[in-house]
């Protein structure tokens, strides 16, 4: 009823205005994309035109194969694809349980955690390279899969971590409670109570995690070498020269084929972050 | 509640275990493990050779040669590598300082400083043939040597000298006089063939000076302009001199008192300004030697375009470049094998195919004089008539360069251009400042 009333109450003109300015931002959000998609269909006499249009005038898919035949892509997005989801999968079980600690257990030891896991966010990639390397070529791990997911997990960790406790924190500790005087144990607790609880910033945690480790470009590029092994953002480069000279066709084409993963995943999570969000409301 | 507990304790208790599934197919489905040996016992050597090249042909011609190679050589097997442009500098560093860096590693000239003082690099003089020694012109070899004992920690191979793209028919309407490499425009010819070929919706000139001091530097060459000086003990100060002022003066007069030069695009990269170029809203635009590949293939039918040789001052058509080069890291146990190979990819008919693949310019003799390369079609024999005025670009073995680059002159000249500072602030800025960068490189 309260959403209704605060509706009704809001004058026509001011609502419209409102759906105005959410169009023109909606408008705006989806400017780059939308010319990513009429730039990756459009030859290269129409790159090179003054008047450039929103609707390739002569379409063609040219792009696209050429993209294909000169760069392994197919290879570097199973490549992305195993990097971005095993580093949110392990991410998001290695910080429940730890932010669940974090979360409950208030004292020196859980502020100055918390502290680091802020601070380590503000170590600039460039600084940490270089012995990151070389910690992972002592590991056998450079120019491999599991070591560049290894450093994803690492470097999403802080974030989820930080992500998670005000997850669990949003939980009512009474519920912990309940589960204690029905007999359930500290992990049968998180596993079952306040786990499912959770699984609204689950999904968001490791939705982040994919993204982040999706869209990675640096540590991919300097850890992975041999062409069979490289991710999507390193194979885009590619298609780039020197002094920012680009072959733009076949660039679009596949910045756009890259951009669909995270687009889809996106789309069928966002529905799971609603729906859960709602569901807790319901139950607080 | 209870009802509804057990169900979640029930998906709970399932989650690992398909999590963990998970996780193990998709590391399966990838595994390979780590980075391929370099040498084996089987008594095959194996090379990584990490190349830049990045235009379809260039890259079509690279793996060419490597295949040819390997069929030729069982005992010396190389890999292809596909390295980018972008970042190459800090993916190179971390190689080095990890040791895992190519065998044979693609770059250019101007990036080489640092990893030669660090000792990154092998000192290729012992390494190369007589016939590649001889084959590349001292000016060259000058690019890529580096220390107080003359190391040369590189081949240069490819080159691009900056020109003039114009629009053919528009020149011609101009009357303006139409340059050649033995007669080309003086600078102040072309700041009046700028004016004439403007009009009403259309300037005579686009300059694309996304980054303005390697163009300002490196065709100040030809008014006797060098801003880096060395004394007799090597050590490198910038100094003004009246050559220096030559090229950001021309600019500057053009888009503020001749209108001739379009200011909107002195923030623009060389792409940028070719819509308005086939657009016929400019006229000329200064590029490098290279982008006649996208001209060709992003033109409409029927543009029709010549490339024209820059304006030259008082030291004829010299003009700066940084090459692309070939090195072997320091710590490669084979670079004997390494500097065969490439001793193989810059043999004079090998060098050919790269340069046409790149369209640029070969540094080797005999590859220059080669007559694909001296076609007038698509301004090849412009191109190649300017290779004698190429210099070793004047600042690319100053240590410090890099950061007097980025954090003094680049600013600078982008005020400069825009009109926010005079000439004399320029000059104060880009040696006062500059020479301050330098100190702390040089102590």
């Amino acid at each position: 009823m309260g959403p209704a009333r605060s509706r009704s109450r809001t004058p026509r003109g001011v609502r419209a205005a409102q759906y105005t300015a959410l169009a023109g931002y909606l408008a705006f959000l989806a400017f780059p994309f939308l010319w990513l998609l009429s730039t990756a269909f459009k030859p290269a006499r129409e790159l090179g035109s003054l008047h450039p249009t929103w609707i390739p005038e002569d379409p063609t898919l040219g792009n696209f194969r050429q993209a294909f035949a000169e760069q392994p892509l197919a290879q570097a997005a199973l490549n992305s694809l195993v990097a971005a989801v095993c580093a949110a999968v392990l991410a998001v079980a290695l910080a429940t349980p730890t932010a669940f600690v974090l979360a409950r257990r208030r004292g020196r030891l859980a502020t100055a955690a918390t502290g680091w896991v802020v601070i380590s966010q503000a170590f600039p990639f460039v600084l940490v390279i270089i012995p990151l390397f070389l910690v992972l070529k002592n590991l056998h791990l450079v120019n491999s899969l599991p070591g560049l997911i290894l450093v994803y997990v690492v470097w999403s960790l802080p974030f989820a971590l930080w992500m998670l406790v005000g997850y669990v924190r949003a939980v009512p500790p009474e519920l912990e409670e309940a589960a204690a005087m029905d007999g359930a144990g500290r992990l049968r607790t998180l596993v079952s109570v306040v786990a499912p609880l959770l699984a609204p910033g689950i999904v968001a945690t490791a939705l982040f995690a994919f993204i982040t480790a999706w869209n990675e470009f640096f540590f991919a590029l300097v850890l992975l070498k041999t062409p069979e092994k490289q991710t999507l953002p390193v194979v885009l480069t590619h298609f780039l020269g020197a002094e920012g000279a680009a072959d733009l066709g076949p660039l679009a084409a596949a910045a756009f084929l890259a951009t669909l993963p995270s687009l889809v995943v996106f789309a069928v999570i966002q529905k799971r972050i609603t729906g859960g969000m709602l569901a807790g409301a319901v139950k607080s | 509640m209870r009802r509804r507990a057990g169900r979640r304790a029930r998906a709970g208790a399932g989650a690992p275990a398909w999590v963990c599934a998970l996780v193990l197919v998709l590391l399966a489905a990838t595994a390979g493990g780590c980075s391929a040996p370099r040498g084996t016992s089987d008594g095959v050597v194996r090379l990584r050779f990490q190349s830049l090249a990045w235009q379809k042909e260039s890259v079509d011609a690279n793996r060419a040669l490597v295949a040819e190679w390997n069929a030729a050589h069982p005992e010396v097997q190389v890999q292809y590598v596909q390295g980018s442009w972008s970042s190459v500098h800090d993916q190179l560093l971390t190689s080095f300082e990890g040791g895992e860096a190519p065998d044979v590693i693609h770059d250019a000239s101007d990036d080489l400083a640092d990893f030669a003082y660090g000792g990154y690099l092998a000192d290729l003089r012992p390494l190369l043939s007589e016939r590649l020694k001889a084959d590349i012109p001292d000016a060259s070899w000058e690019t890529v040597t580096f220390g107080p004992d003359g190391g040369v920690y590189g081949v240069p191979f490819l080159q691009e000298p900056r020109v003039l793209m114009a629009n053919t028919e528009l020149l011609r309407a101009s009357g303006a006089r139409i340059p050649t490499p033995e007669a080309p425009w003086s600078w102040e010819e072309f700041r009046t063939a700028a004016r004439q070929l403007t009009a009403e919706g259309r300037y005579g000139v686009a300059w694309p000076l996304k980054d303005p001091v390697s163009a300002t530097l490196n065709l100040g060459l030809s008014a006797g302009g060098r801003l880096f000086h060395r004394d007799a003990g090597g050590k490198a100060a910038i100094r003004w001199s009246e050559g220096d002022a030559v090229v950001p003066a021309t600019i500057r007069a053009q888009t503020e008192t001749d209108r001739s030069a379009s200011r909107a695009t002195l923030g623009m990269g060389g792409s940028d300004t070719l819509p308005g170029f086939f657009g016929g809203r400019y006229a000329m635009v200064p590029l490098g030697f290279s982008y006649r590949q996208q001209i060709v293939a992003q033109a409409p039918p029927g543009f029709a375009w010549q490339v024209l040789p820059p304006p030259a001052g008082a030291e004829g058509l010299s003009q700066g470049v940084s090459p692309q080069t070939l090195s072997v890291a320091q710590d490669s146990p084979y670079k004997k094998e390494a500097a065969a190979f490439i001793d193989f990819l810059l043999s004079p008919a090998n060098m050919v195919r790269l340069a046409r693949g790149d369209w640029m310019l070969p540094t080797g003799t005999r590859a220059l004089a080669d007559p694909a390369l001296r076609t007038p079609e698509l301004g090849w024999a412009t191109g190649a008539a300017l290779a004698a005025g190429l210099r070793p670009a004047p600042a690319q073995s100053v240590r410090g360069y890099p950061e007097w680059k980025d954090k003094v002159a680049t600013p600078a000249l982008q005020e400069f251009y825009s009109g926010a500072i005079d000439l004399a602030e320029l000059e104060k800025r880009l040696v006062g400042d500059g020479n301050r960068v330098l100190a702390r490189y040089q102590r």
